[in-house]
């Protein structure tokens, strides 16, 4: 495809809103941290110190531990590549950019899917103890959590008939939505497979070390450096494509739709980061008000939002027949 | 704006449903407890919400019973008891929570699956509030069958109830003195039921059920 003035703007569009994703990730991360540690009456770091500690951890030597297969380096790589394509297909400042087609709500799941799954391999690659705690915990969460976001993607493709998730949007932007239980469901049901997926406080605490308690962390322990630097951001990059699934199915307030103009872009941008950050303080707000469950409790809680996506899906059976 | 009342509707409905599921999930006494007020005030709602869409002034009475009754008497009357039992932390489920739930699930598709056809000639307020109803009795006997407490088989009774109330509330026509009555039999019941725990704590120095079905009548 030959690049001209008709096609440079979308693949432009679509530039920046990988960019967008990106750049964004750390600060919203930054935000959480910083309500957590001022609801503890602490002053915390400055919102920007995930930058500095990224910065910090591409600076420093990569160190490889000597059980490690050669596909060891690669894996920080691949993942934060599928987490990246994931988050960078869900509609974020505008609706219908150039690969908005692909941004099928059932792919993107896939494509966390594929990098949970990997990192849970990188877990076992070296051999250690905790790697292989850390990625069978990983793995006992992903399997109740993939059910319960499918149904979620159930319920949404249902109401709006595509689940392509720009579609979805302009759906859930037009006027015959309606006040639904359905919706109400696979929202509560899409925040809790939120938390769990992105490691956040009931499921796993994202700071601690603690044998026990750690899943996450468990696996990247023998990652360093440049390496520990692609897992990191991936994680927050992670956050930041559910939270923008949040907000583009349920809240697409501001989104540019298909003619756009840079007054649209601006907008659209804006409202973005105002609900990324509203939702990052909310997270801290949550995270602070929760206390940490036993990883023992974990189905229970992953197994209420299978159940809110099963009903909301039964329920929309129901209400089907309005007309 | 049909459609919005409808939602509404629906919406209230719904979280009736949903809040019978809560009711199965919790394990804690008091917290059980705390949602059974929870689903007789959705229950009051959802009446008063048809009693308006109606026009039907006796369905507010219905609602404003609903609400005193078994939104604030009851709960307070089970926190009392269960207090004085020195129960609280126990609720003894038969099978695990998770398996509870899946079998809840399984029942509300049945009664979407058994109340669409028969009733597709009603209007859609009327169809939606029944099958939504179903679920609810079902439910609340699940909630029966699947808890050895006698205080949260209670519960789950009450709950079926409410039930039969949405449903009631659902089919035009429901005279007020059926509602009453009702309502008031469930008092009785909830009374003599009372009475009972006390009694079978006296005998068994328990309330889990499982301790009737050993006992043969004679003296220990």
């Amino acid at each position: 495809m030959a690049l001209d003035a008709t096609n440079a703007v979308p693949l432009l569009l679509q530039l920046l809103q990988m960019l967008l994703v990106l750049a964004l990730a750390p600060l919203i991360s930054g935000v959480t941290r910083k309500t957590r540690a001022r609801l503890q009456r602490r002053r915390g770091p400055s919102v920007f110190q995930p930058y500095r500690d990224l910065a910090r951890l591409a600076r420093k030597e990569a160190v490889i531990a000597e059980s490690t297969s050669p596909l060891f380096r690669g894996y920080p790589y691949f993942i934060f590549g599928a987490t990246w394509v994931a988050a960078a297909l869900v509609p974020t400042f505008a609706a219908q950019l150039l690969f908005s087609w692909s941004g099928d709500f059932i792919a993107i799941v896939a494509l966390l899917g594929t990098a949970r799954a990997t990192l849970a391999l990188a877990g076992l690659d070296a051999g250690t103890s905790f790697g292989g705690i850390g990625a069978s915990r990983e793995m006992m969460i992903a399997a109740l959590a993939e059910p319960a976001m499918l149904m979620v993607v159930f319920v949404v493709a249902l109401l709006a008939g595509t689940s392509e998730l720009s579609g979805v949007a302009a759906y859930m932007s037009g006027p015959d939505v309606g006040l639904r239980v359905s919706l109400a469901m696979a929202l509560i049901a899409l925040i809790i497979v939120a938390i769990a997926e992105n490691a956040r406080v009931p499921v796993d605490n994202p700071t601690t070390h603690l044998e026990l308690t750690m899943v996450h962390e468990a696996m990247v322990l023998e990652y360093s450096g440049r390496h520990l630097l692609m897992i990191e951001l991936a994680s927050m990059v992670k956050l930041v494509a559910y939270l923008s699934i949040l907000a583009c199915v349920f809240l697409p307030v501001g989104l540019a739709d298909a003619d756009i103009g840079p007054l649209q872009i601006a907008l659209g941008i804006g409202s973005f980061v105002l609900k990324l950050l509203v939702f990052a303080v909310l997270l801290g707000i949550f995270e602070s008000a929760m206390a940490k469950m036993r990883v023992f409790r974990v189905p229970q809680f992953l197994g209420a939002a299978l159940m809110l996506g099963l009903l909301g899906a039964l329920l929309l059976f129901v209400s089907r027949l309005k007309q | 704006m049909s459609g919005l009342y409808f939602d509404i509707a629906h919406l209230l409905a719904g979280s009736l449903v949903l809040v019978s599921f809560m009711l199965l999930y919790q394990d804690r006494m008091f917290a059980l407890l705390n949602v059974f007020a929870l689903h007789a005030i959705v229950l009051s709602l959802a009446v008063a919400w048809q009693a308006f869409t109606q026009a039907a002034p006796h369905l507010y009475i219905t609602a404003a019973i609903a609400l005193a009754f078994k939104g604030l008497v009851i709960p307070g009357a089970l926190h009392r008891i269960v207090q004085r039992l020195g129960i609280h932390r126990s609720i003894e489920p038969v099978g695990s929570i998770g398996v509870t739930m899946l079998i809840g699930i399984g029942l509300v598709a049945l009664s979407i699956v058994v109340m669409l056809p028969v009733v597709t000639a009603a209007s859609s307020i009327g169809r939606e509030d029944l099958t939504f109803a179903l679920s609810t009795v079902l439910l609340g006997l699940l909630m029966m069958v699947s808890r050895r407490n006698a205080v949260s088989q209670v519960v789950g009774f009450m709950s079926l109830e409410n039930g039969l109330v949405l449903a009631a509330a659902g089919a035009k026509g429901m005279p007020l003195v059926v509602e009453i009555s009702v309502a008031f039999s469930i008092l009785i019941a909830f009374i003599v039921i009372g009475i009972f725990l006390f009694r079978i704590r006296e005998r068994f120095d328990t309330v889990d059920l499982q301790a009737l079905e050993m006992s043969r009548g004679e003296q220990q």
